[in-house]
């Protein structure tokens, strides 16, 4: 169910997830949502939103700042409270792994806020797999152009083929039990050292 | 002091422990017991996990992610009582350090201020600080801003103790605020504080650049109390209680060698790496020897014991929990207000902060001293905690119900 009424404040620097995440409350029927890339005076500006939800990167050190708003109420209109049920722990579990933290106001009830949460969860672990996929693409195409320097150096010094020094590399490769971007780089770097 | 090495054999623990840890000067033993091979010698593979914030130490300690972590002294006293976030059943069975922070104050405010006495005088610097504070009251001007690291850190409560003592309400008179300590300069540079309590080596960095000046070293203030400890949860140290000894024995010798003197530069080159704290060495050297610079080309001032991490201390043995030190914290955060109700706070900080795992790993010390002082005040009693609260002019348990919890 949509449920308009509430305020998602989103604090994260990185603004490529924060998007994502945007998107997806928004999707979901949440309008209100606000971000903020920067932590620059992060209690005044929350005073001044004044959110029912505040989803923050884990990896941002600001959730210290947070956590004083439980200590002093009067700099915030309403007090903010992590989940202080005991029963939730599942949910901060699943949040923590993610790597986003909730600060929820005080007396919102539980079926509103776990439907922000979990699509928050999925987003951020969407986002995760995305640049763990991107990741490991740019290592592929670096492993290849370190492979292809490798065959160039053996096929120059040993008057090989193409073939032949690419078979020389996979036979050293499953004899030593390493990758074959492993021994491109030692002949990579042996060929530079020796000059 | 004694420790005996009896290194644990295989199959009775897995040997292996997951530790969180912020980057500051403080975090010193547990990297040396990784990389200086004591844990190692303890049958012990410590794997050091960086955090960003204290908020998160204390989730990933409660989820397990981590088996213990380094934690704000007043933190595990607060998860027992479960202010402020789920309630956890943490213990303090090592203490990491003593001492360690200062507080300073922005250039601006150092001018306006006047007289502060002589360097690391609480008693001239407190009159000047309520000065300051009537004057803009009567001038309608801003309140002034002081930030700490943590709600529930030494530092905020001896921000508080210091400001209390010379008659401004921290409650009232000032706002107090949290900022993580990498953001110290740029806040106290961008006029949005005006003082700061934080841990070595920050108050060095605000110094260096020319925007703040530093008033005391908190040594000054609470010369006997525990600045971080070593935080897990009672049910793994209970359940993993061989693999905890050990860990108890590692930094014990961690520890030794962490204060000694001789071992000072290399300390300083493992501190300043990038996966460590990740500033120059000279700088985390000054907190280290306490040699502080407290202004801007202004010569060095030594302050003796700055910054302790082993060796006898006021009270007894310097990585010793002491059930007083976490009656000390419960009494702060009753006097703030953090929570109202004593009998669960003591009782908390009783069991957080329990000698017996070190009596019994490095040996009880002959005689254990259940006191406290500080720069003010009447000496702490941890036989009678409320003494000092009702001398100290609380009405925390007056005025407030039970805990939230």
């Amino acid at each position: 169910m949509a449920d308009t009424s509430l305020t998602v404040l989103v604090i994260d620097e990185n603004p490529t997830r924060a998007t994502i995440l945007e998107e997806g409350l928004r999707e979901a029927g949440h309008v209100a949502v606000v971000r903020l890339d920067t932590t620059h005076e992060l209690l005044r500006r929350i005073f001044e939103i004044d959110p029912d939800v505040i989803l923050i990167d884990l990896a941002s050190p600001s959730r210290d700042v947070l956590e004083q708003m439980f200590q002093v109420s009067r700099t915030v209109k309403r007090p903010v409270a992590m989940f202080v049920d005991q029963s939730d722990s599942g949910m901060i579990e699943a949040a923590v792994d993610a790597g986003v933290s909730a600060y929820i106001v005080d007396g919102l009830r539980k079926e509103r806020v776990k439907s922000i949460l979990d699509m928050t969860v999925s987003r951020f672990n969407a986002f995760d797999r995305l640049t763990r996929e991107l990741q490991q693409a740019r290592d592929e195409l670096a492993d290849r152009k370190l492979i292809e320097r490798a065959k160039g150096i053996l096929m120059k010094s040993r008057g090989i083929s193409e073939e032949e020094a690419y078979g020389m590399l996979r036979r050293t490769a499953m004899n030593e039990k390493l990758k074959l971007a492993d021994i491109a780089r030692s002949v990579v770097t042996a060929a530079q050292l020796l000059g | 002091m004694t420790t005996t090495a009896t290194p644990i054999g295989t199959g009775r623990g897995e040997g292996r422990l997951r530790l969180g840890f912020m980057p500051l000067v403080d975090c010193a033993p547990l990297v040396v017991a990784r990389d200086l091979g004591f844990a190692a010698a303890e049958g012990l593979e410590l794997e050091l996990v960086r955090e960003t914030s204290w908020a998160n130490i204390r989730d990933r300690l409660m989820l397990g992610h981590f088996d213990a972590a380094h934690m704000l002294a007043p933190m595990p006293v607060a998860a027992r009582l479960g202010l402020g976030h789920v309630r956890a059943p943490v213990v303090a069975p090592f203490v990491l350090d003593q001492g360690g922070n200062s507080i300073a104050v922005t250039t601006a405010l150092w001018r306006e201020g006047g007289d502060w006495g002589g360097f690391g005088d609480p008693i001239t610097s407190g009159r000047t600080l309520a000065r300051l504070v009537a004057t803009r009251a009567k001038a309608g001007r801003d309140q002034l801003t002081f930030a700490s690291v943590h709600p529930f850190s030494c530092h905020h409560h001896q921000l508080r103790h210091w400001m209390a003592a010379a008659g401004v309400d921290p409650d009232r008179d000032v706002r107090l605020t949290v900022v993580p300590p990498p953001h110290m300069v740029a806040v106290m540079e961008a006029g949005e504080v005006d003082g700061v309590c934080v841990g070595a080596p920050w108050t060095s960095r605000a110094v260096d650049a020319g925007i703040g000046h530093i008033v005391l070293p908190t040594a000054v203030l609470w010369p006997s109390t525990p600045e971080k400890v070593l935080g897990m949860r009672e049910d793994l140290a209970a359940r993993r209680s061989d693999e905890i000894d050990a860990l108890l024995r590692a930094l014990d010798r961690a520890a030794a060698w962490t204060e000694a003197e001789a071992n000072r530069d290399e300390l300083a080159a493992i501190l300043a790496r990038d996966d460590v704290v990740g500033v120059p060495a000279a700088i985390v050297a000054r907190s280290l020897t306490g040699r502080l610079q407290v202004e801007r080309g202004g010569a060095p001032v030594s302050v003796p014991g700055f910054l302790r991490f082993h060796g006898e201390g006021v009270n007894g043995p310097i990585n010793r929990p002491r059930p007083t030190d976490g009656l000390w914290f419960a009494a702060q955060m009753l006097r703030a207000h953090q929570t109202g109700d004593a009998d669960a706070a003591f009782a908390a900080a009783r069991e957080a902060f329990s000698s017996q795992r070190w009596d019994r790993v490095i040996g009880r010390p002959d005689r254990v001293d259940d006191t406290l002082r500080t720069f003010e005040g009447p000496l702490f009693d941890g036989g009678d905690p409320e003494k000092w609260l009702r001398a100290a002019g609380s009405g925390a348990r007056a005025d407030l119900g039970p805990a939230a919890s």
